[in-house]
């Protein structure tokens, strides 16, 4: 049983009288572990597709398998369960929040889960030391320089000890060496197996991945 | 998410935006402190006034003479004038009444008085020697009137404190002689300084035998009868005997008015509450008008963490986590200005008594907790919407927002 499975998946974006075709019957496996690129021209659907994974959008019509349990029919209350449980974001620009420090962003997702605070600051403690970011805890995001805040961020998302990581243009914000070291914290979590997606436009960084997924207008054009 | 976590990340918000968590304060704790000092003036005038009321005596029943127009106490008709003659006779007749302990006669007009060259304007009261326990009056020296024959007083003057001291200074008082109009009276105590009483101010008024007094005023009509009821229980008897009484005295014709000053005290008491309701209902207005800038600051607080609260859904807060963390901190920042405001307001209420010592103004307990509920309440109230819209929020969308 594949870890992913999107059958016929169709999302139409409805603009006044004119429709969008964000995603056109795409099918789509993805087996636990796997490290995959998402690849393709703007407006292609990617980031569409990656928000219909992570349970943030819901398609149109077709069916989403995650774990073998259909996941479009959830309540949004199961939903956000399944996000908090089971999906770490990764977003371009980072998103943290800006009035808490490095430790409080990392702790958020456990907060929301209510966790108990010994376990939330022991996690922390052991994150900062993995991210190398153990002087950082107390400071703000605008105090910290970008890769260490996409550091912070990743941190922020395996934290639950997600089984999928989805990173939308992880590197964009970032120049070259600093995405480079980010990428190779995304392809350690994978090493370790957790399921890693990620859409970027940087070809290096795609072929850097086991399986390269293209797609142009909504539609998946290749898959290798 | 924990109750404890609501809380504290509601903190984290509002100690991260200071100076509009410092605003939406200020206008709520403007509202409460309104609510709590405007109260506290209310309900200040209306202990001072009854406070006024209470020291003029205790078990008053006061005779006016005319007949008032409605049956209750009519405010005006404590100054209109006299219609019909209420005599010194009739005051005495109102003594052999068992329900009655005391009574004294009063007329009122002003004179001249004079004394060693020194001359000024008094307040006369014409009166008789059961005045001073009626009105609760203390000698500071001597004594008051004596007892005797109420058509035929002797020469005699009692004098309020500052009369005293304008006439004599430093010199003794007691046992001089002070003219008062064409006539010559012999100074027999002074009154202990009391400060204004309720349009009466005992510390300026010369008191003289009530048949003296009707003599230089030329009247033969009392400007009131003041009746000490037995006690409490006897006001409302003794209401009735005298008015009974005087009645049958007039040939049948029930020409006098009969209050007690319980009942004068009920109406201030209603009146005045009113007005303290009122003041209150006015200065909730400005807490209706904060509840609404909760509003607004909270809705523009959403749509400045529009992005946050996409990051929030991502990672797995329920729509449910979001509208509470907003609400807590609506609740939080009310909660904040209402204490806040309720100290300015205790700040306010005592400046006041500070500056006008004699003046209670205390706030009633009941505005002080009006006031703190309705700020929690139109906070939390006003904070529902903007903590519903945050929740409903897409996700996808609320992400895209910088
Ligand atoms: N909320 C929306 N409403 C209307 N159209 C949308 C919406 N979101 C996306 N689209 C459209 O859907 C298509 C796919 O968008 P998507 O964001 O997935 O592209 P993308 O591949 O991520 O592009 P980029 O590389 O520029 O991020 C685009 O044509 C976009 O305009
Ligand atoms: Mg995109």
């Amino acid at each position: 049983m594949p870890q992913i499975e999107l059958r016929s998946i169709e999302r139409v974006f409805t603009l006044g009288d004119s429709e969008v075709h964000a995603l056109r019957t795409l099918d789509l496996a993805v087996e636990a572990g796997e490290y995959i690129a998402i690849m393709g021209p703007s407006g292609s659907g990617k980031s569409t597709l990656l928000n219909l994974l992570g349970l943030l959008d819901r398609p149109n019509s077709g069916t989403y398998l995650l774990e073998g349990r259909d996941v479009t029919t959830l309540t949004a209350e199961e939903q956000a369960r399944v996000r908090r449980e089971r999906i770490g974001f990764v977003f371009q620009s980072f998103h943290l929040v800006p009035r808490l420090t490095a430790a409080e962003n990392i702790a958020l997702p456990m907060m929301l889960a209510g966790i108990p605070h010994g376990e939330r600051s022991r996690r922390v403690a052991q994150a900062l030391k993995d991210y190398g970011l153990a002087s950082r805890a107390d400071h703000r995001p605008d105090q910290l320089s970008g890769g260490q805040r996409q550091r912070v961020a990743i941190a922020r998302a395996t934290i639950m000890h997600p089984a999928m990581i989805l990173a939308d243009e992880p590197t964009g914000n970032l120049d070259r060496a600093t995405g480079e070291d980010v990428m190779g914290l995304l392809e350690g979590l994978n090493a370790s197996g957790v399921t890693l997606i990620v859409v970027t436009h940087d070809a290096v960084l795609g072929n850097r991945a086991r399986r390269r997924v293209a797609m142009e207008d909504g539609r998946k054009v290749e898959d290798r | 998410m924990k109750a404890a976590d609501v809380v504290r990340f509601a903190t984290r918000s509002a100690t991260g935006y200071p100076l509009r968590t410092a605003l939406l304060i200020l206008a709520m704790a403007i509202g409460v402190a309104a609510v709590v000092t405007l109260t506290a003036l209310g309900d200040g005038a209306r202990r001072y006034v009854i406070n006024e009321f209470s020291a003029l005596g205790s078990n008053l029943v006061i005779v006016l003479p005319g007949r008032s127009e409605t049956r209750g106490f009519n405010p005006a008709n404590a100054i209109t004038g006299t219609p019909r003659d209420l005599t010194i006779d009739d005051a005495q007749s109102l003594a052999r009444l068992p329900t009655v302990r005391r009574v004294a006669p009063l007329i009122i007009g002003t004179s001249e008085i004079s004394a060693g060259g020194k001359l000024r304007e008094v307040m006369i009261a014409g009166t008789t020697s059961q005045y001073a326990e009626v009105r609760h009056l203390a000698m500071a020296q001597g004594r008051f009137l004596p007892e005797e024959d109420w058509s035929r007083g002797s020469p005699y003057v009692v004098l309020g404190a500052t009369v005293r001291n304008d006439l004599f200074g430093s010199e003794p008082a007691i046992g001089r002689l002070v003219r008062l109009g064409d006539r010559r009276f012999r100074v027999v105590g002074v009154l202990n300084p009391i400060g204004t009483g309720l349009g009466m101010n005992s510390d300026e008024i010369a008191i003289v035998p009530v048949s003296l007094a009707q003599a230089m005023f030329n009247s033969n009509t009392l400007f009131r009868v003041l009746i000490e009821a037995r006690h409490r229980e006897a006001i409302e008897p003794a209401k009735a005997q005298v008015l009974k009484q005087l009645t049958e005295r007039h040939e049948g014709e029930e020409d006098v008015t009969v209050i007690t000053q319980d009942a004068v005290l009920a109406t201030f008491d209603r009146l005045l509450g009113a007005l303290t309701f009122g003041v209150a209902g006015i200065a909730a207005i400005s807490l209706a008008v904060a509840g609404i800038l909760v509003m607004n600051v909270m809705l523009v607080a959403v749509t400045q963490r529009t992005s946050e609260i996409g990051l929030l859904k991502a990672l797995g807060a329920t729509g449910g986590a979001i509208r509470n963390a907003f609400l807590a901190e609506a609740a939080m920042l009310s909660l904040a200005g209402a204490i806040v405001g309720y100290g300015l307001g205790q700040l306010g209420s005592a400046l006041i008594r500070h500056l006008y010592p004699t003046f209670p103004a205390y706030p009633p307990a009941w505005a002080v907790m009006a006031g703190l509920g309705t700020a929690l309440v139109t906070g939390v109230l006003f904070g529902v919407m903007p903590a519903r819209h945050a929740a409903r929020m897409d996700p996808v969308q609320a992400l895209a927002k910088r």
